[in-house]
């Protein structure tokens, strides 16, 4: 049923699409297995209305490709189509008039109404005018556990944060990293940020990330969180891994206790043939607070001269959002849906609990939607150092903390 | 009667004259220019993009009377706001030495270079007088010795990184022989992970260094060789004192090189360790890519590699007055 129905959908495109066919380059940064999967159906999508998707995958990660879309765009020989994740990377490039407003197609199709949670497409909105399409929502409150590593240590799995920390010398005694932690800058502050909103609560958060207070930063709750990253960096401290997704495998094979990630780490639990609730447990919000963060990925338009190539791009933007789309293409990212009027019925346990967080409102901006990339750039400085470095103590880093968030924009 | 006429100074030689123009309009436009450029623009408050230092009518200070700006006749290329906020002053500046990664970046060059001119100078030239002893396979010897250098960087850095990890590496190859309590994990120590870095830069470097001081000795007359031996004197103070001090040409062709290579190590930090753990392999040349492409800070980046800069000229411009100065003089 599900192919008839992508089928329809298909020929339903295809008859709605003029009759000129353009190649369009897209280019972003999914190159694991999951990731390409899920590309290869926006590609085949687009590919049934007659157009050519031509793949531009750039291997390294966002940190890498990023700056070459840019250096791209801005030296003149801009793609049709890129990624970027949701938030402020691609603001200046918008602001220097480098992007296509999308703002035409969005009243058409009424994406105001489609796109839950609508930050997302303020996200994407400047002045009024909109430049991106939101394609999926990840977010990074997850605590993902090894019911295995706490079975050989002869604890329960947690079931919140405190918890977790409780069990901490019971797995250390049996040889086992509590907290598996990659040695990437984005891991530490990311993780330091899951802390935040799970264990202080959404309102403070948004204070730090979005306010930008700088007392609310050095005050007394984010003290108490700096503790937490304190007990962290304790149980991490054995953990000597590069890559996230290392780590995620140290929790696979149950050499190490449990991780704090994204949701994307899901897809390695996946890979490993790893069943949700029997092999692994995910605590969203730590299992204190149930709140997730928007992050996720968007495609920005650059303005192209040929005319065909942009009729093309409008069609790709529109065929994004169309629901058997998003579906498919978000069972195999293992990510959330923009719009929540789809069935995702084939979703497993973990994600299910993301979309019920999700359709309950608990939600909050990621900090890429709130501060630039140079604040941030500079928090994941500070927190790599933290989390690696015994001797700073937690509240000399909360000061430093406190000053980047007070300088930041 | 033009032939009779005595040629004017500036056209003398003109074809190598001409010949020369482009060599010299790269030398100020792309070398000198563009380092210029990015001094410039390390005053700014540039983001993604450079932001212009000024308005062009502050710049030459035309005053624009009031009905034309009104008017809106005269069109700004770019939006006030932008202005406004692009001169930073020395902002950037106070910013990076205000950064603890800068800090620690500034260290670790210091340490990687201090030990790296002096290690592949003993090592290179050690390596190159003991291949000198006329002595068999030596084509095949340099051929072993020199090919790391065939490497890049990057590659380097990764086999050395498998090689120093503990899991995989030396560590665990000593622990297999019965030595369970080895331990031996640069890369994952703070406080060493410097001459982890430095291992790696060595291996790879150290070929090079010794072709070069070989070619050096080569140089050097057989005849003084015989003319030492005749006098007795021993070979290790033939070398020291009469055959060291002849090399200098090529001592300071080799220093230029190891120097300049010190100043730009990025590739090798990012493949062996990222910059980790935490912070502590951090290196001036990655903090400006850092800023310029992934945090969006082309004025931090700019303030950085200017200070890079002028590392390089604090050290180039004396040793470039005593070596060339000095010689006109004398």
């Amino acid at each position: 049923m599900k192919h008839i129905g992508t089928l329809l959908g298909a020929t339903a495109l295809c008859a709605a699409s003029s009759l000129s066919a353009a190649e369009l380059e897209v280019t972003h940064w999914w190159t694991s297995g999951g990731e390409a999967a899920a590309v290869a159906e926006f590609a085949k999508a687009f590919n049934a209305t007659g157009n050519k998707w031509v793949d531009g995958a750039i291997a390294g990660g966002g940190g890498t490709a990023r700056p070459i879309m840019i250096s791209r765009i801005t030296g003149g020989d801009p793609m049709a189509a890129t990624q970027f994740n949701h938030g402020r990377q691609a603001e200046e490039l918008v602001e220097a008039g480098l992007m296509r407003d999308l703002t035409d197609i969005a009243n058409a199709e009424g994406w105001a109404d489609i796109v839950h949670p609508s930050s997302l497409l303020d996200s994407c909105t400047l002045d009024g005018h909109i430049y991106c399409v939101p394609v999926n929502i990840h977010s990074w409150q997850w605590l993902w556990l090894s019911n295995k590593a706490f079975a050989d240590a002869g604890v329960a799995v947690p079931t919140s944060w405190d918890e977790f920390v409780a069990a901490a010398p019971a797995l250390e005694a049996k040889g086992i990293i509590p907290l598996a932690m990659g040695q990437q800058s984005w891991q530490s502050s990311g993780a330091f940020n899951v802390l935040m909103v799970s264990l202080a609560g959404a309102d403070l958060f948004l204070k730090v990330y979005g306010d930008h207070d700088a007392d609310v930063a050095a005050g007394a709750e984010v003290a108490r969180v700096f503790a937490a990253a304190d007990d962290a960096r304790k149980m991490a401290a054995n953990s000597s891994v590069q890559d996230w997704n290392q780590a995620t495998n140290l929790v696979i094979t149950g050499k190490a206790g449990g991780q704090i990630m994204g949701d994307w780490a899901q897809g390695e639990f996946q890979v490993a043939g790893q069943v949700a609730g029997t092999d692994y447990t995910c605590l969203p919000g730590l299992g204190v607070n149930e709140i997730i963060s928007t992050g996720g990925d968007a495609f920005y338009f650059p303005v192209l001269a040929d005319e065909e190539q942009t009729a093309a791009q409008g069609e790709l933007a529109s065929l994004m959002l169309k629901p058997e789309v998003q579906v498919n293409f978000n069972l195999k990212k293992g990510s959330l849906p923009v719009r929540g009027d789809i069935d995702l019925s084939a979703a497993n346990d973990c994600m299910k609990k993301g979309l019920e967080i999700l359709a309950a409102g608990n939600v909050i901006p990621d900090p890429n939607q709130l501060m630039s990339p140079d604040s941030l750039g500079q928090i994941n400085d500070l927190f790599v150092e933290f989390f690696n470095d015994a001797s700073i103590t937690a509240a000399d880093a909360q000061a430093r903390f406190a000053e980047i968030v007070g300088n930041a924009d | 009667m033009a032939a009779n006429a005595r040629p004017i100074r500036l056209l003398r030689n003109l074809n190598a004259k001409i010949a020369a123009v482009p060599m010299i309009l790269t030398a100020l436009v792309v070398f000198v220019g563009g380092s210029m450029w990015t001094v410039i623009y390390s005053f700014t408050g540039s983001k993604l993009l450079p932001k212009k230092l000024l308005k062009w009518d502050e710049l030459f200070a035309i005053p624009v009377p009031e009905w034309i700006a009104k008017d809106g006749a005269l069109n700004f290329d770019i939006p006030v706001g932008i202005v406004s906020r692009s001169f930073v002053g020395l902002d950037q500046y106070e910013r990076l030495w205000a950064s603890n990664r800068w800090i620690i970046s500034i260290e670790n060059l210091a340490i990687y270079g201090a030990c790296s001119l002096v290690l592949s100078f003993v090592i290179g030239f050690v390596l190159a007088a003991l291949l000198d002893q006329k002595i068999r396979f030596e084509n095949t010897f340099r051929t072993i010795i020199l090919y790391p250098f065939a490497l890049s960087f990057i590659v380097t850095g990764l086999v050395w990184q498998w090689i120093l990890n503990p899991e995989f590496g030396i560590q665990s190859i000593v622990r297999g022989m019965g030595f369970v309590g080895f331990t031996f994990d640069p890369l994952y120590n703070q406080d060493i992970v410097i001459y982890g870095i430095l291992i790696a830069g060595l291996w790879q470097g150290t070929g090079l260094i010794m072709c070069l001081m070989l070619a050096g000795l080569r140089g050097i007359d057989e005849d003084i060789w015989k003319a030492a031996r005749v006098d007795g004197i021993p070979m290790w103070k033939t070398y020291l004192f009469i055959v060291i001090p002849m090399m200098r040409p090529v001592f300071i062709t080799t220093l230029v090189i190891i120097a300049s290579g010190i100043v730009r190590v990025y590739d090798l930090v990012v493949a062996q360790t990222s910059g980790g753990p935490g912070i502590s392999s951090e290196v001036p040349a990655k903090y400006v890519y850092d800023y310029m492409f992934q945090n969006q800070n082309l004025g931090q980046g700019f303030a950085a590699s200017t200070m890079m800069l002028l590392a390089v000229a604090v050290v180039i411009i004396p040793w470039a007055y005593l070596e060339f100065g000095g010689r006109k003089r004398g």
